[in-house]
């Protein structure tokens, strides 16, 4: 992604913020009909499958995360989907790789070294600023990104303060993600909003807008601990937000939906709502990432049973 | 052979229009299609319908008695799957025989069915709806192919709507010994429905008619018979017990045998206006219960208060579901100026992401219109709003029976296509600047089917839904359905309600009321009441007009005037009719009216009756209850006043004022006890259905009970918020006269009862053809009741008629039931979906 298609970010526009309502019953049942009106099958579905693949972030978030573990996910994120089953598809050259790794900051280092030696251009991606509850000093905060850069990540994925959208001081969170995306540098600045915790869908769009008027490259569903992540609905106001943004200021800003998107059907839904919603242009890596764990491996299972007519027992497919 | 080739044709260019991939480039790679991330074919697999027309060797006659009945020389008709041009099977032409069969078969099965429990007929629907569901791909693929409607529709809504019909109404079977008691059955009930949601609407008829106790004869639209038989097939293996429910097929013409078959008793219809207005008129005067659902050019209201993207979606649902071709499409867009041209643009920006395809596509939001003359006559309607100048928004439509989602700007509410109902997928947009305009502009219509409000501000949501005339008004959402709600219009969109205990009333009678089976008289309908006489002087008079002792002073006359606008008028010709008494001497002079007359009374009525309707229940019951106060202070005068005019004994008289404060008292008590209930709906949030006013009501009141049934009749009218014309008994009108003077001692508004003497048919008829008018009462002669309704037709305003038929005005079923109630209010649903809570 060169320099020059980044989010600057524009000054807050508080009027703009306050005019947004979102009405819950109407966006579920746009959500819910999206897959019912949208579907791909055989050829048609491989062919999105690989392209979900290349849009995962490839994740690990948890307390016992090792060197160990986060060079197998590398790996794994290097060769996602089983040679013989890219040789079936005939995306052999294709370069299939996952989007990023996404790893807490004390193992990046691991990750780029790991990333590094495998020869391949995936960014390592790490969460920073107190995630997942940004309950920490502002200074702090700060400090875990400029670090996390310093050790090699490539994008970093902040979480928003709840506090200050929870009580409509958006001015604060405004100057707080926009001090983040400067201390961010080259890195790709992901705005987790951690919607769970938001209490409504209009305070959802108005944190996507503020997230995005300070500077966001991407803006993020969940840290993936909140009670409710990336569902639909969801999706859908963050997708809407962005589309508007770009609108009114023809700046194209990246969606990430995370946390709890396990099927081959779930990647196909998010993909729908992308093309339905934001269009063509959002179908790729660059603008569209889905964090995730467990996903990939169903999305092989699926692309196996494509390419020999039956399914795979889990233990035949390298696990991450 | 050659429509074989030119079929196979057009199929390959409607994949070509759909996928945007050539087929005769082959197959995309897995490559080209990983950079393009284009959709590709997803077809539903039509083969176990293809297998159930084979079965049937492509050729279907009646189902009549549980079998099938294919007389060997009757005309046949090809349906016909109007995606691919292509003959499903051939169906056949019945003839009026025909319809006998069915007839006969139903009025024979009704003799057992009517009487089974409630339970009984519950198993019945229950069985019905099982099989339904296990049937409900094959009913949806065969609806699909035979519609031109994408099968994800009817899938995902038509044939669940029709297992949720069954399910709701087998309830009500199993209730109706104990939930509708006073009510019964009507008989055979002749069901014509038509061809855009087939099978749907053939259950909201089918249902409510079975679960109360009728047997059904149903003609399916020309163009669309097959689910209906299938449904009908579907039923026999139920085990619906043989003639309970049979279809007959056809053409229009056998509509009509079967509205007017001698053992048909009511009539069910949903359809154009136009058809309907037919039905009207054919079965004036002969006592068939009549429901319509007809026609409608619903509004679609976004302020700018609403969520707009949601907004968008909403008109989505509004008018590009199932085609535009669904009579509550909402094909009127009003949005607020401050953000027209913004929603616009994000409007056509929704629309080009719309796709159209064969029903069989899984991935198109829109297949065929029914047939090439339904697709011209939307052209028609859009050519000419072209010439006209207005800005014509389309999006792309593959070749055939396809039309594309068109968005008329530049258009007002002038235009023919802002106007009439266009049945397709083109929706006209128009600005308004406040709520008070947009209500005015929604309401600028013959028709009050349905209506939408989009706005996240509660207040003005539920005021805008309560100020629209439409039978359903859905905030932040359109055409929501299920089978708790009633569906039906207000206005010129027809009477009568599908679903809801609201829609139960159109299938049954009052317990007391026998058969209503009537020969209608041959008469000349452009002479009913078309003149009228006045009486000069009398010589007799009653009492005598020289009352002083020395036989020289005149006794004060006592004047009746008409009474509206709540003032004394007199009568625009000023001519009088002599009122006699019992021993025939002349008791009064009353006003004669005219056409003017009834011009200037429904003038005041139509006036106060939104301010009457928006009063408090409190306050109109409040005033119902001081008419009957004052009512009873001067008892012994309308006592004396009964016995002179009418000749009746003391006690009777005393017995009629009496029950009529009774009456009074009635109806007072229910101004704040029948605003409606909460419909228990499968949608989160609250379904209201409300009971609103009719409007302004023409009433005719018979001679019988001159007193009692005046306030029998008036006084549920007014309890519920409507206005009133009324003409009192023509022989004993001075006693509604003189209660005249008791309304204006009563606080009761100027305007909101207004009486007209003279001549019955003479005002009836100016009353009835008035179309300011929302309902007509008419209780005299057969032949009056055949020209009230047939003459109704020209609004399709309500009636309630007699038949020339006497009832029991002291009774209180028969005087003051719950038919009443069900009278003097017509239901809106309103929608209110519900949810902002989606995490913590």
């Amino acid at each position: 992604m060169a320099e020059i298609d980044r989010n600057p970010g524009i000054p807050l526009d508080l009027s703009w913020v306050s005019s947004v309502s979102v009405n819950l019953p109407s966006v579920k049942r746009r959500a819910e009909t999206l897959t019912t009106r949208r579907t791909v099958k055989k050829h048609w579905q491989a062919a999105w499958l690989l392209r979900a693949v290349t849009c995962i972030d490839l994740t690990t978030l948890s307390g016992d995360d090792t060197d160990g573990n986060v060079e197998r996910l590398c790996h794994k994120a290097a060769n996602p989907v089983r040679t013989d089953l890219l040789d079936g598809l005939g995306m052999t050259e294709a370069g299939i790789t996952c989007g990023a790794v996404c790893v807490y900051p004390a193992r990046v280092p691991a990750a780029v070294r790991t990333l590094k030696r495998l020869g391949v251009q995936v960014p390592v991606a790490a969460v920073a600023t107190g995630f997942p509850s940004g309950q920490y000093r502002f200074k702090t905060r700060c400090e875990e990104i400029s670090l996390a850069v310093a050790d090699g990540a490539m994008e970093i994925d902040i979480v928003i303060n709840r506090e200050m959208a929870l009580t409509g001081n958006w001015q604060g969170l405004y100057d707080e993600v926009k001090a983040m995306r400067a201390a961010c540098g080259p890195a790709h600045m992901k705005a987790i909003l951690a919607v769970g915790d938001l209490g409504s869908m209009t305070t959802v769009a108005r944190a996507s807008l503020v997230a995005m008027m300070a500077g966001a490259d991407f803006i993020k569903t969940s840290t993936g601990k909140e009670g409710v992540n990336a569902t639909l609905p969801v999706g859908l106001v963050m997708c809407r937000a962005i589309r508007e943004y770009q609108q009114h200021t023809g700046i194209k800003v990246g969606f990430k939906p995370a946390g709890g998107i396990r099927t081959a059907k779930d990647a196909l839904a998010w993909l729908i709502l992308m093309k339905e919603e934001l269009g063509d242009a959002w179908l790729n890596n660059h603008m569209f990432r889905i964090g995730a764990s467990g996903l990939l491996a169903d999305i092989e299972r699926q692309l196996f049973h494509y390419v020999y007519g039956r399914y795979a027992a889990g233990s035949e497919l390298p696990m991450a | 052979m050659r429509t074989l080739v030119l079929a196979t044709l057009t199929q390959d260019i409607n994949m070509a229009g759909v996928v945007g991939i050539n087929k005769a480039q082959g197959k995309p790679t897995i490559s080209q299609i990983f950079n393009t991330m284009e959709y590709g074919p997803a077809p539903e697999d039509d083969k176990v319908a293809q297998a159930w027309l084979d079965s049937h060797h492509g050729k279907f006659g009646h189902f009549i008695n549980n079998k099938w009945v294919l007389p060997d020389d009757r005309k046949t008709y090809d349906t016909r799957d109007p995606c691919k041009d292509r003959v499903l099977a051939s169906t056949i032409q019945g003839t009026q025989q025909d319809v006998d069969q069915a007839v006969g078969a139903a009025r024979e099965a009704y003799v057992s069915w009517s009487k089974l429990s409630g339970h009984a007929r519950a198993r019945h629907l229950y069985s019905i709806a099982r099989h339904i569901q296990k049937h409900s791909r094959l009913l949806a693929v065969v609806e699909a192919l035979d519609n031109g409607k994408t099968v994800r529709e009817t899938r995902d809504c038509d044939i669940p709507l029709v297992a949720r019909h069954l399910y709701y109404h087998a309830g009500w079977a199993q209730l109706k010994d104990t939930h509708m008691q006073g009510w019964k059955a009507i008989g055979v009930v002749g069901a014509i429905v038509p061809w855009n949601f087939p099978v749907m609407l053939l259950a909201w008829k089918v249902c409510p008619a079975l679960a109360m106790g009728n047997t059904v004869v149903l003609k399916p639209a020309t163009s669309t018979r097959l689910s209906a038989l299938l449904f009908a097939e579907i039923c026999a293996e139920a085990g619906l017990p043989a003639g309970v429910f049979n279809v007959v097929t056809g053409g229009g013409a056998m509509g009509t045998q079967l509205a007017t078959h001698q053992d048909v008793d009511k009539v069910a219809f949903t359809g154009s206006t136009e058809v309907g207005q037919i039905l009207r008129r054919a079965t004036a005067g002969t006592g068939k219960k009549l429901s319509l659902e007809l026609g409608g050019k619903s509004p679609v209201v976004v302020f700018e208060s609403a969520d707009l993207d949601s907004a968008v979606e909403g008109v989505v649902d509004a008018i590009w579901f199932n085609q535009g071709q669904v009579c509550s499409a909402g094909s009127r867009l009003l949005v607020q100026e401050s953000v027209f041209s913004r929603f616009i643009d994000k409007l056509k920006h929704r629309m080009s992401s719309l796709r159209l395809g064969s029903s069989m596509d899984k991935t198109a939001d829109m297949g065929a219109v029914i047939d090439d003359g339904q697709r011209k006559a939307i052209a028609q309607y859009v050519d000419e709003a072209r010439r006209h100048g207005a800005q014509i928004h389309q999006v792309e439509a593959p070749p055939g029976c396809y039309y594309p989602p068109t968005l008329i700007t530049g258009v007002s509410t002038t235009s023919r296509c802002v106007i009439e109902e266009i049945f397709g997928p083109v929706l006209v947009a128009m600005s308004f600047r406040t709520a008070k305009e947009a209500i005015a502009l929604a309401n600028n219509s013959i028709y009050g089917l349905g209506a939408s409000v989009f706005t996240e501000k509660m207040t003005l949501g539920i005021e805008v839904a309560r100020m629209i005339k439409a039978g359903a008004v859905w905030i932040n959402c359109h055409n929501m359905f299920d089978a708790a709600a009633g569906f039906g219009g207000y206005k010129q969109s027809g009477y009568g309600r599908d679903g809801g205990k609201e829609g139960l009333y159109e299938y049954i009678k009052p317990s007391w009321e026998g058969q209503q089976r009537f020969t209608p008289p041959n008469m000349n309908l452009e002479k009913f009441g078309a003149t009228y006489m006045a009486d000069g002087p009398s010589l007799t008079p009653s009492t005598p007009q020289i009352v002083s002792g020395d036989g020289t002073l005149p006794r004060v006359d006592r004047t009746y005037k008409l009474y509206y606008g709540g003032a004394q008028k007199r009568p625009d010709a000023n001519y009088c009719r002599v009122v006699k008494d019992a021993t025939g001497k002349a008791y009064a002079l009353v006003g004669e009216s005219n056409r003017k007359d009834v011009r200037n009374a429904v003038e005041a009525a139509g006036k106060a009756q939104s301010g009457w309707e928006r009063r408090s229940g409190f306050n109109r019951s409040q005033i119902l209850y001081y008419i009957g106060e004052n009512l009873e202070q001067r008892r012994e005068e309308f006592i004396s006043h009964l016995t002179t005019v009418t000749g009746c004994k003391d006690v009777e008289a005393a017995a009629e004022v009496d029950c009529t404060v009774e009456r009074l008292f009635h109806w007072a008590a229910l101004c704040d006890k029948h605003g409606g209930e909460v419909q228990e709906t499968q949608v989160y949030g609250t379904v209201l259905r409300v009971h609103e006013a009719v409007g302004v009501v023409g009433v005719a009141c018979p001679d019988q009970r001159p007193l009692l049934a005046f306030v029998s009749l008036v006084a549920p009218a007014v309890a519920r918020g409507s206005t009133v014309v009324v003409i009192p008994s023509q022989s004993y009108p001075t006693l509604a006269l003189s209660l005249y003077q008791v309304l204006e001692t009563s606080d009761l508004p100027g305007g909101v009862i207004n009486i007209l003497t003279g001549n019955t048919d003479h005002i009836t008829k100016y009353l009835t053809e008035h179309q300011d008018i929302q309902a007509m009462w008419y209780f005299g002669s057969l032949a009056g009741s055949k020209f009230v309704e047939h003459t109704s037709a020209v609004n399709l305003k309500r009636t309630w008629v007699n038949y020339g038929r006497q009832r029991n005005w002291a009774d209180q079923d028969e005087g003051a039931g719950q038919e009443f109630l069900y009278q003097a209010t017509q239901v809106k649903n309103v929608w209110l979906t519900a949810g902002d809570i989606f995490a913590n």
